[in-house]
């Protein structure tokens, strides 16, 4: 586990971000139990935003989040992600895209 | 304290290629166009392979090759059936693509996009960067006239708004415009930046000068889901990516970066990037639905135009064209209806979608509308047949003392044993049908 995890932050390493300190632009709805889509989050977001918490509840750190809109589209049904456009400047930055 | 509240002609959301190609078109006419992107720079928030398509770009701006930046034409297509220690090829490479204008390029889109930007300032149009749009406004008949921002405290104003927002479209969405996409409809591709020398990658992939190759690839390395994979030859750098249908992906548990990770590992790839230094890694969703996921694209007082419209042919890898093709019908219309003094209204923006029709746009996307419900049917189009090419290549080709008759029985036994040749007519007919 600890070394795919090592390898997806070398990955982000290489990206640009200006992160909006305090105003993350993905929140998950508070919950006791994930859906399966939520907890899919875990493995399915390429930035590897998501993580299960000891109560097995899913947490974000989105400050790697490449904002393609995975987790949005994966929940739209549960409605368990709330997903916005970081404001205007901040968020991924592609240098090459 | 009184204030002037300006109005636009029509106001672009996003600056990728739908967007850029519908604000210069409209712009280059003369009419006060307003854009707006949420990025840093036009192109900041923004990820394709990436394959520019001469032709769509050359209805825009005609001599865009004096100094877009460009990175290689090209000069060879393969595509790569693989399993997991072998691909089945089919290329074709041709001096006829060494043209004095060559038909496709690979470019790298944050530097593409921002060029393309300037031709939309040169051309008049006020392009306002870090602003998200995040809402339209609408009078209380419903139509749509402007936009609020976040970095403006009152909306913006026009005749007409063009959502050129991309796949996310969440403008259009939670405008009730157009649903939220679904997982089976978009597919999630992540991809990598590798640097390499000129003199390295020209030798690697056979190449001279400016020209390129593009590799795209399919099988065992998507793990059964439906999905491909890509190779793209930069002038100092190789894209390669690979993307999968997000319903797939979600029942998996596959991680997306590990699937990058064993496709840049397979020993077909792994040596053409060897010793790259790795400079990005990025995501996005690609609208893969075709035809039959398509939102309604026009309205009162707005237009959708690229990715946000769902204009992607999936089969041949086109999306960026579409993009560039749209947006520029939009501007076109647009710019009609204002020559004749009429008011951007459902009725009359009909002419749109009638441009597309007429175009390669929607002809293409009617034109494959069975596929997408056909791969995710059938997943062993993309996974066993591969497979079966390989093992017949391979019996084939192994000179092992065995007489060519007992391989030929050998091989038709192992067809009839991996799909039977009632599966095999099935297929067939079934993949013709959704064709045609």
């Amino acid at each position: 586990m600890s070394t795919l995890n090592t390898r997806i932050e070398e990955k982000l390493y290489q990206n640009r971000y200006v992160v909006d300190a305090g105003k993350p632009h993905i929140k998950i709805k508070d919950h006791t139990v994930p859906s399966p889509e939520l907890k899919s989050l875990v493995t399915t977001c390429p930035a590897n935003c998501y993580s299960e918490n000891e109560q097995g509840q899913v947490e974000i750190v989105a400050d790697g989040c490449m904002e393609c809109g995975t987790c949005r589209v994966v929940t739209a049904e549960t409605g368990e992600v709330e997903w916005n456009y970081p404001r205007g400047g901040y968020g991924v930055l592609f240098k090459f895209g | 304290m009184a204030t002037v509240q300006e109005r636009f002609d029509a106001i672009v959301v996003g600056a990728g290629p739908a967007g850029n190609a519908a604000a210069y078109t409209m712009a280059k006419a003369g009419l006060k166009v307003l854009q707006l992107e949420r990025g840093e720079y036009p192109g900041s928030k923004n990820v394709q392979g990436a394959i520019l398509y001469a032709d769509a770009l050359e209805k825009i701006i005609p001599d865009f090759r004096e100094d877009a930046p460009l990175e290689r034409h090209v000069i060879e297509q393969r595509i790569w059936m693989m399993d997991d220690s072998s691909h089945t090829g089919m290329h074709y490479r041709s001096e006829d693509f060494n043209e004095e204008k060559p038909n496709r390029y690979t470019i790298i889109r944050a530097q593409f996009d921002r060029w393309f930007s300037s031709q939309v300032r040169e051309a008049g149009g006020i392009v306002l960067c870090e602003t998200t749009v995040t809402e339209l406004v609408k009078d209380t008949k419903g139509n749509v006239i402007g936009v609020l921002t976040d970095r403006h405290g009152g909306p913006l104003l026009a005749d007409v708004v063009v959502m050129a927002e991309g796949v996310n479209g969440l403008v259009g969405q939670r405008s009730g415009l157009r649903d939220e996409l679904k997982p089976d409809n978009v597919a999630l591709a992540v991809k990598e930046m590798h640097f390499l020398p000129q003199e390295v990658i020209e030798s690697r992939f056979n190449l001279k000068g400016d020209a390129g190759v593009v590799i795209e690839a399919m099988g065992t390395i998507t793990k059964g889901m439906t999905g491909t994979g890509f190779l793209y030859t930069n002038k100092e750098s190789v894209s390669i990516g690979i993307g999968c249908i997000v319903s797939d992906m979600s029942k998996s548990g596959i991680k997306p970066y590990n699937l990058l990770d064993s496709f840049k590992s397979h020993p077909s790839i792994a040596p053409l990037i060897a010793g790259s230094e790795v400079k990005e890694y990025v995501a996005h969703l690609i609208p893969e639905g075709g035809f039959r996921a398509m939102p309604e694209i026009y309205g009162n007082g707005w237009i959708v135009a690229g990715d946000a419209a769902h204009l992607v042919n999936a089969v041949h890898r086109e999306g960026s064209n579409l993009a560039m093709t749209s947006g520029r019908l939009a501007g076109e219309t647009i710019v009609w209806l204002k020559r004749r003094r009429e008011p951007c209204t459902s009725v009359n923006l009909a002419e749109y979608k009638k441009r597309l029709e007429d175009s390669f746009v929607l002809k293409d996307m009617r034109k494959y509308q069975k596929i997408p419900a056909l791969l995710h049917g059938n997943r062993q189009l993309l996974d066993l047949y591969p497979r079966m090419m390989s093992g017949i290549a391979q019996t084939w080709l192994r000179v092992d003392g065995k007489a060519k008759t007992a391989k030929e029985s050998e091989i038709f036994k192992s067809v009839r044993k991996q799909r039977g040749l009632a599966g095999l007519v099935a297929d067939g007919l079934r993949f013709a049908r959704a064709w045609r």
